[in-house]
């Protein structure tokens, strides 16, 4: 646990993480994720509780002694550095003699795509260049444990997507454990073996993607992650009949028009169209229930939809029963 | 439509406009007409009467009707540096604000660098202006204020005297070079004068620089296992050096410029200032006043060219 002030940033989180894995911490911001990752990391220490690294207690080690690295959401590259001197910052400190460290900082930058930027400086690279440089700086260390702090935050989406695939690539060559902070839930399911869903400094949810996708265990998760439509309380009496919360995925939800019937075993809510929006293959449909939330439909575009779809047409939405996923109360 | 365009003042007209428009599509004649009052100042008022300064310091005195000759030579310059008394004056000064420089940046990092990095928003108001408020206060009040404290008679020798450590200021005060009768009369008083006037000025760069470093840089330091010496060595300092040099031109040049201080604490010895004083006031000879004060500039033009080969503004 840690507090700041009367703030609880992280409260009862307990997980392990396994060697090799690749392990994402998934959450809004102020979610604590980040103080989670500055426990592990050693820039913050803990109120209560362990952080073991190997079986060791870390707690109190400082940062400097914990075999653990960093690859920072500004990269926080040393601007009067050049990229070989960033690389080799990391053995230098630790006394190793000039030739050796070289060529392995020259090895880390074969690997990580910059070999021939040894002499540049931070400021002469560009945003995916600096990361990169980060990267290796990180690695060159041999880390039991590499730490990534939303590393592809500042990047625009082509290179973040290339970057994805990359860092994954990288870390099944090296089977360095990876811990990922992110608060982009597609970037978090499509890397990693098992994320961890954050929320007001607690763990909501930890299993792999699909899991996490498919059956969401609260509402937070399953609108968060999945971007599910939720059912709780009022709402879920009057559509289903009982209090209890459920979710449903916007591509299984139908759109019909205000009088046509749901076919047999289907829950049908009528409600307003507030919005209708194209995204090419699919458009998303949104629609105030009379219910009294706003659930969304995720429909084809190619599929022929005889449906009034201007804001404030009346229609019926319609899901089946056994898409309904039932969540725990929050 | 037509409402709408009534309501608004028609575009175009007026005189002030018309030059508004001629300004905006000539461009370098608006910033020439923008620049013209600083650049006459800086040019003229400014770096014209440092010329004219500068250019006495190539003439000479007549001995014998005290009056200037203005015909270019270098019997001042000679006259300053083959005279062992200006020779020691010179270096007198040289050797001060040196010693004054250290010591500002010895005090002033750790206070800057707690300031940044470790106090909280409030401590941190409260450090600025505990270093402002000094400086907005008297010159002159404060220097016979740490006269008063010097002194025989003062709370210093009474401390001393209080804490049964008289022996101890004895053995200072009869060193030789930096002792004297009292506080008040020797050249450690004087520096310790010098430290506390000018140590603001070493404060608020370094302060400025450490602003500049953000806080992940220190962690990254850390991270890749540097311990907080090495990481202090290797990224804090270096990248606080252009506020450092900053603030160490300011103690320098303004010990060597000075010349209340040392006349009112202190040793009797001469510094540059006080005879660039006495030679243009009661001496007259503004020849030598002038060469002078050439000498300073002469010292940090030196002190750049020494600090900027290290390094000290490639972080800027």
């Amino acid at each position: 646990m840690r507090t700041f002030g009367t703030v609880r940033a992280v409260d009862r989180v307990s997980f392990s993480v396994e060697p090799g894995e690749f392990f994402a911490m998934l959450g809004p911001s102020g979610s604590g994720k980040t103080t989670c990752l500055r426990l592990i990391a050693g820039f913050d220490l803990p109120d209560s509780g362990q952080v073991l690294l190997e079986g060791r207690d870390v707690s109190t080690v400082p940062p400097y002694e914990r075999n653990v690295n960093t690859v920072f959401q500004d990269y926080a590259l040393f601007p009067h550095m050049t990229v070989l001197e960033n690389v080799d910052y990391g053995p230098r400190m630790r006394g190793m003699s000039g030739a050796e460290r070289t060529s392995r900082a020259h090895e880390m930058l074969e690997l990580v795509k910059l070999a021939g930027f040894e002499q540049r400086k931070p400021g002469q690279l560009s945003g995916g260049q600096k990361q990169r440089v980060a990267l290796a700086r990180a690695l060159i260390n041999q880390p039991k444990v590499l730490l990534l702090d939303e590393p592809l935050g500042a990047l625009d989406l082509k290179l973040r997507e290339e970057m994805q695939i990359e860092l994954r690539n990288l870390q099944r060559r090296l089977g360095i454990t990876f811990v990922y902070v992110t608060h982009d839930q597609g970037e978090a399911l499509s890397m990693s073996d098992r994320v961890a869903v954050f929320n007001q400094g607690r763990i909501e949810q930890m299993a792999t993607a699909r899991e996490l996708y498919t059956r969401p265990r609260t509402p937070f998760v399953a609108r968060f992650v999945g971007g599910a439509n939720v059912g709780e309380g009022d709402v879920a009496e009057r559509l289903c009949g009982a209090r209890q919360a459920f979710a449903v995925r916007t591509e299984n939800v139908q759109v019909l028009a205000p009088n046509d019937a749901a076919a047999a075993g289907m829950i049908a809510a009528d409600g307003e169209v507030l919005d209708v929006q194209y995204h090419g293959a699919t458009s998303r449909w949104q629609v105030k229930l009379d219910a009294g939330e706003i659930f969304s439909a995720t429909r084809n575009a190619s599929e022929v939809l005889r449906v009034p779809d201007a804001p404030g047409e009346r229609v019926r939405l319609a899901w089946a029963r056994e898409s309904m996923v039932t969540l725990e109360a929050q | 439509m037509a409402a709408a365009a009534g309501a608004l003042p028609r575009l175009g007209g007026g005189p002030l406009r018309g030059i508004s428009t001629f300004l905006y599509r000539r461009s370098t004649l608006y910033l020439l007409l923008l620049l013209m009052p600083p650049l006459l100042w800086l040019g003229t008022v400014y770096l014209g009467t440092l010329f004219a300064l500068l250019t006495q310091s190539i003439y000479s005195i007549d001995e014998f009707t005290a009056q200037i000759v203005r015909k270019p030579t270098f019997a001042t310059y000679r006259q300053l540096f083959t005279q062992p008394a200006n020779l020691d004056i010179v270096l007198r000064t040289l050797v001060m604000a040196v010693s004054v420089t250290i010591a500002a940046a010895f005090i002033a990092f750790p206070i800057a660098n707690y300031m940044v990095r470790y106090a909280s928003s409030r401590a941190k108001a409260v450090f600025y202006v505990a270093v402002l408020v000094p400086m907005w206060t008297s010159y002159l009040v404060k220097v016979y204020a740490w006269r008063l404290i010097l002194a025989k008679e003062g709370i210093l020798n009474w401390f001393f005297h209080a804490v049964g450590a008289e022996g101890v200021l004895e053995a200072i005060l009869q060193t030789p070079g930096i002792g004297g009768p009292s506080l008040a009369s020797s050249y450690l008083g004087m520096f310790i004068v010098f430290v506390y006037m000018w140590l603001p000025y070493m404060i608020l760069p370094i302060a400025a620089a450490l602003e500049r470093v953000p806080g992940s840089l220190i962690q990254a330091s850390a991270d890749l296992g540097a311990r907080p010496g090495q990481t202090f060595r290797s990224v804090i300092l270096p990248l606080s050096l252009p506020g450092l040099a900053a603030g160490s031109v300011f103690t320098f040049s303004l010990t060597l410029g000075d010349y209340i201080i040392p006349s009112i604490v202190g040793a009797p010895g001469y510094f540059i200032g006080m005879m660039v004083y006495q030679q243009q006031g009661t001496a007259g000879n503004i020849p030598l006043a002038a060469a002078f004060s050439v000498v300073p500039i002469v010292l940090i033009a030196l002190y750049l060219a020494f600090v900027k080969r290290l390094g000290a503004f490639d972080a800027m």
